[in-house]
């Protein structure tokens, strides 16, 4: 996309194209420890993926040895398999996970895309002066630890806690209901926690958004909820896309807030993961299981990186 | 402009809503952090006598000391390899891989953290790297410097090239320009990625569990193994020193920002 017009747009922006002479060996550095540290990773998943599972140290066979000769690699390679995936594949337990986790993800982001954007909406239309405040004030929880913020919730949705204390004193319920360990309060806790990550990219669009073209629209007759329609929300979607993906991709494979606010029999596949990892020890499985998330979640995270790119950029 | 502002009917009951639901679950968890009773759920009235055992809950102090540690290393690197790499993406012009490059920067932002986590593991196991202290920090560098990019690209693409050019017009070489005038002038970004880095690292737990070994456990690890077993009196008090600490560094900074642009306006004018 950014390669074919290339020729008009030095043309139109002549001056992205100065640079600093000698920049582009700072890619080196960054790119080097990304490459070590988030990419090579990936493979050795997918290689311990097809290993086999014994108990010993590390717990999967077989264990590449170079310096053991190409007879013994021969032999390794021979004794690859694909065992850990017929296991995920032919339990229900593990699908069930899967297509619970994309159920989660897909309605907590919309619920997420339903407050966030009236609150990034909101920000945007406030007086000039507000706009840093509130924008700050959004931010803030952010900067305060997740778990603790998870927490706070445990603190509320315990049976006799405050959520249930102000039912009862309302006359909405005679009994307290159990609300901990349950879905209603994973997606309390999901909506709480991404709720910037959904505000932040809206609001940075429409931010962005050239004010004269609703003032054009209004002039030329347009009543508001049409302007709206016709301009600020095609103008706000690659931050509404952003936002979505922003959220929708890491709570497919979220841990702690399900497993501190949800209950362990409906678990979502980071839970999972995690028990066949650290507690069945079974490590080709656990890599198997991550393999098939991460091919779930390849084309929402490569759509996440252009709109990223578009946000972060501006357009082009 | 005054058709389109100030449609206060939407704005007001919006924001006051949607800020509730980011503080009250704070205010309640600071509130009953005072709480004289160690039943959680009745008020016993107020009391500093939760903070008072912390002090004396030792594995607790050492894990906050452990994480302190770790987010200090962590934050600094990032820092570093962030801004580097922010440079790169708003600086070097079009070059080969650069969406890749970019790619490569974005996607940890968003990768469910337990897949990261085991990846970085099994390297270090393959490798056979002895797990602890900088294993934990290596793996929060890694997350953490995609965040570092994104808030100092941001500030990087905002402000005025035209500083930068005239310097170079000038006659000032490149590696000059970019040290006296495009650090000092992304300074604040800088700043406040890494106290960003910091934060995120010392709030870990699930890439912390993965990349440790036997001998260090941080402070979100410890929390983490204690609330799972359900809410606790000392729990809300360290949560309360924690969220003290964050707000205390967020006031830091604004107060420097500030500081930092009166300082460039006085001597400007």
């Amino acid at each position: 996309m950014s390669d074919i017009p290339q020729t008009g747009q030095d043309r139109r922006r002549p001056r992205r194209e100065r640079r600093l002479p000698g920049s582009r060996l700072l890619v080196v550095i960054p790119a080097l420890w990304l490459i070590v540290f988030f990419l090579v990773p990936f493979f050795i998943v997918g290689k311990i993926s097809l290993s086999q599972t014994v108990i010993a140290q590390p717990p999967y066979l077989p264990v590449f040895d170079l310096a053991a000769g190409f007879e013994q690699l021969k032999q390794d390679l021979a004794s690859l398999s694909l065992d850990a995936y017929g296991l995920i594949a032919s339990d229900a337990l593990y699908l069930f996970s899967y297509f619970k986790s994309v159920q989660v993800a897909l309605i907590a982001t919309a619920i997420l895309l339903c407050i966030g954007f009236p609150i990034a909406y909101a920000i945007a239309r406030a007086p000039r002066r507000w706009q840093p405040v509130l924008f700050m004030l959004v931010v803030l929880p952010f900067w305060t630890s997740f778990l603790i913020r998870i927490y706070a919730w445990m603190n509320i949705l315990q049976r006799d806690g405050l959520f249930n204390q102000m039912l009862l004193a309302l006359g909405i319920v005679d009994t307290p209901p159990a609300w901990l360990a349950s879905d209603t309060a994973v997606m309390i806790g999901l909506v709480y926690s991404y709720l910037p990550f959904m505000v932040l990219p809206i609001y940075a669009t429409l931010e962005r958004m050239d004010e004269t073209l609703l003032e054009a629209a209004a002039d030329l007759g347009a009543p508001r909820w049409k302007a709206f329609w016709l301009v600020t929300l095609p103008l706000a979607r690659p931050g509404i896309v952003a936002g979505m993906l922003l959220c929708f991709i890491p709570i497919l494979g979220e841990f702690v807030i399900p497993d501190l606010l949800g209950s362990s029999e409906t678990a979502m596949i980071g839970q999972v993961l995690w028990t066949e990892f650290f507690s069945n020890k079974d490590w080709p499985v656990a890599s198997a299981l991550a393999v098939v998330l991460l091919a779930l979640l390849l084309w929402p995270i490569l759509l996440y990186q252009r709109a990223q790119i578009r946000v972060t950029e501006g357009p082009r | 402009m005054s058709n389109v502002r100030g449609s206060s009917w939407f704005t007001l009951p919006v924001l006051a809503a949607g800020l509730a639901f980011l503080y009250l679950p704070i205010l309640v968890l600071v509130v009953s952090s005072f709480n004289d009773s160690r039943l959680v759920t009745v008020w016993g009235g107020w009391s500093l006598r939760w903070y008072v055992s912390l002090l004396d809950n030792a594995p607790l102090l050492d894990a906050a000391w452990v994480s302190i540690r770790i987010a200090a290393v962590s934050a600094t690197a990032a820092t570093v390899l962030g801004t580097l790499a922010a440079l790169a993406l708003s600086r070097a012009g079009r070059f080969r891989g650069r969406t890749a490059f970019a790619g490569m920067v974005y996607a940890p932002l968003v990768m469910p953290e337990v897949i990261t986590g085991l990846s970085l593991l099994l390297l270090f196991v393959a490798i056979g790297a002895e797990r602890g202290f900088w294993t934990i920090a290596i793996a929060h560098t890694t997350l953490t410097l995609c965040f570092v990019t994104v808030v100092v690209q941001s500030r990087l693409l905002t402000f005025d090239r035209s500083l930068e050019e005239a310097a170079m017009d000038l006659g000032c070489p490149p590696l000059r320009t970019l040290l006296t005038i495009t650090l000092p002038l992304i300074f604040p970004a800088i700043a406040a990625g890494w106290m960003l880095a910091f934060t995120l690292s010392l709030d870990d737990v699930v890439l912390a569990t993965f990349a440790s070994g036997p001998g260090a456990t941080t402070l979100p690890m410890r929390i983490y193994s204690e609330v799972r077993l359900g809410v606790k009196p000392e729990i809300n008090a360290i949560s309360t020193v924690m969220i003290a600490i964050a707000a205390l560094a967020i006031a830091a900074a604004s107060l420097f920002g500030k500081l930092h642009r009166i300082g460039r306006q006085t001597r400007r004018g």
